[in-house]
């Protein structure tokens, strides 16, 4: 069971007009793993996310989920189909309270022959929500209070605990911590370990090279639209990954691809 | 930041922290008005003690001037109606400038289906359409006038979600359609003597039991369903809703068409109240329908505001129309004074929005 593979790609490739943002990227990840995905700024890790989460359309390759072949056609495909994401920008409503933000796209409702106009059971998205955010272990004092009014830090955990809530099969963090204050952001690596402690699989982009080793069992490295590296936590020290960040090294199975 | 214990503490739905409702600083501006114009009666040379809303004269049965309410509420009923739907609009972060011209587009359309054929025996001399169109129920004049109401809503929303023409172009050039469909449409002339029972939608006091009953509704609507939890997310962060999975394109078109047949349906009451179909009618109504749901609280930026918040601001604005008649200021100098209104309702809510954040 341990050993189910999660997510699986193929020569996952994008291209935008001329521009190789991917290029033949061969991913895979097993249950309960948590993957960071780290590289210099433009090296393709975002694209990467974008192809698996259905924001963008890829160029060819193959994705599948649990052994299943998946073709998002958007985000709520991808989100219907388990992976939950957290976005940089968030994806927050700043009018909304929690259990709104949480609920979105996908609320809670009854009479639903009212079609757009059915009701929505704010008790039972309460409910719900306060259980989401036991789960992780996320303080926050009021969840009826506007996201507007919220602290960085609160914010980031609101978007998280959307993955608690819906019983994600797996969660993907686009560099969660990157505007948060170190309180903050020990608040977001508690969220990660909670997860690691349920089994669920992560994939983290982050380039914080202490929160990478801290929280993750695998990196793998994007250069210039590749995959580069693939180490086990183990095997490698930050030196390391910073000399396959930037080209000086390269993984032995990626001295074709890469350059 | 400040609880840093274990377990639920903290987590639990406190009422005590509930922010302030902005609807509470428009009712409190409200009352302010009230006693305004209650002290300038009394202390204005030429007023000899009148009271503004209370009954000066000694009956036991009434506390309250009962003609001035009725007229305060039902000079703004029909521009509330439209109000509500601008409300929605506002708060999708868009803005409906057709709604004055829709009101006269529909007034004339709807009233030429609800003609009677014979005015104290003798044809009627406003007839539009042949005796085919004559005495027909009541439902089809007005069912026509919701059509054409949504089929200009659709358009609107059409141009604004799908071809991103931002939607004061968008409903400033359908602004000129609809002035220029309620002249076409009879030539410019009135069209009057409407059947009895097209008459008696807006008789009386029903505008005002109208927009009353379509504020509840849209309250409710707009608090408690989908529909209206979409509406905000959509004013509050257009990219979150999108990558939330709301069809953000569709609901527009939505919100639009509900705003215009809102409008519409504004325009079956005017026509019916005042007997007769204008194409000049319903002048400036767009912009006194965006000045109520501004002074009650709805942000322009989209996702703040309620329609409880448009209903008080609709009753500020009749309240302050009828307080300048009331101590008898000339025409010209209340618009100017309701300008300047409209003006610093929207600085004070900018302040205090500033001061919350």
């Amino acid at each position: 069971m341990s050993d189910q593979i999660v997510l699986k790609t193929e020569d996952l490739t994008k291209h935008y007009g001329g521009v190789h943002a991917l290029e033949g990227a061969n991913f895979e990840m097993t249950k309960g793993e948590h993957v960071a995905i780290m590289g210099d700024n433009g090296a393709g890790k975002s694209t990467f996310v974008r192809q698996i989460t259905g924001v963008e359309q890829r160029t060819r390759g193959k994705i599948s989920l649990y052994g299943e072949d998946v073709d998002f056609a958007g985000p709520l495909d991808a989100r219907e189909a388990g992976i939950e994401t957290v976005f940089q920008t968030l994806a927050l409503a700043d009018d909304l309270d929690v259990p709104d933000n949480l609920f979105l796209g996908r609320e809670l409702t009854f009479w639903n022959w009212l079609g757009p106009f059915r009701f929505l059971d704010y008790k039972g998205m309460r409910r719900a929500t306060i259980d989401g955010l036991n789960k992780t272990a996320v303080k926050i004092p009021n969840i009826r209070n506007t996201i507007r009014n919220m602290s960085g830090g609160q914010r980031q955990c609101v978007a998280i605990a959307r993955t608690a809530t819906f019983h994600s099969r797996l969660t993907i963090m686009d560099e969660p911590t990157a505007a948060l204050g170190v309180q903050e952001t020990a608040q977001v690596e508690n969220i990660v370990k909670t997860l690691k402690e349920g089994n669920e699989p992560l994939i983290l982009i982050s380039h914080n090279m202490r929160q990478v080793f801290d929280l993750v069992d695998r990196i793998v490295v994007f250069r210039r639209g590749r995959i580069c590296a693939n180490l086990k936590k183990e095997d490698t020290d930050p030196q390391d990954v910073v000399a396959y960040i930037t080209g000086a090294k390269t993984g032995e199975e990626y001295m074709e691809t890469a350059r | 930041m400040t609880d840093t214990s274990h377990g639920t503490g903290g987590l639990t739905f406190d009422k005590t922290k509930r922010t302030w409702p902005s609807e509470m600083n428009v009712l409190l501006a409200l009352v302010i008005i009230v006693v305004i114009f209650e002290i300038l009666g009394q202390v204005l040379p030429y007023m000899n003690d009148q009271s503004f809303l209370f009954d000066t004269r000694d009956r036991f049965d009434s506390i309250f001037n009962e003609a001035r309410l009725k007229i305060i509420i039902l000079q703004v009923a029909i521009i509330g109606i439209i109000a509500l739907g601008v409300t929605q609009v506002i708060i999708t972060a868009g803005i409906d400038l057709s709604s004055g011209p829709l009101v006269a587009a529909t007034a004339m359309i709807a009233m030429s289906f609800g003609q009677t054929e014979l005015v104290n025996g003798f044809a009627n001399p406003k007839a539009v359409f042949g005796t085919w169109a004559m005495d027909l129920p009541v439902l089809i004049p007005v069912v026509i006038g919701l059509l054409f109401g949504a089929f200009i809503g659709a358009i609107n929303g059409t141009f604004i979600a799908y071809f991103r023409i931002p939607p004061f172009i968008a409903t400033l050039g359908m602004f000129l359609i609809c002035r220029g469909i309620a002249l076409w449409w009879s030539g410019g002339n009135p069209i009057s003597f409407p059947t009895e029972q097209y008459a008696a939608i807006g008789a009386g006091m029903m505008p005002v039991i109208w927009f009353l009953a379509l504020a509840v509704i849209f309250h409710i609507i707009m608090r408690f369903t989908v529909y209206g939890k979409h509406t905000y997310a959509i004013g509050s962060n257009e990219e979150a809703a999108r990558m939330s999975g709301i069809n953000v394109k569709r609901h527009k078109v939505m919100v639009y068409m509900i705003a215009s047949m809102l409008a519409a349906f504004a325009g079956v009451v005017l026509s019916s109240k005042a007997s007769t179909a204008q194409a000049g009618m319903g002048e400036f109504y767009e912009l006194f329908a965006i000045a109520m749901a501004v002074i009650g609280g709805i942000s322009l930026t989209g996702g703040r505001g309620s329609i409880i918040g448009t209903v008080l601001g609709a009753m500020v604005l009749g309240v302050i129309r009828s307080g300048f008649t009331y101590i008898k200021l000339d025409g010209s100098y209340q618009l100017m004074a309701m300008g300047g209104i409209i003006i610093a309702a929207v600085i004070l809510d900018q302040y205090r929005q500033r001061n919350k954040a």
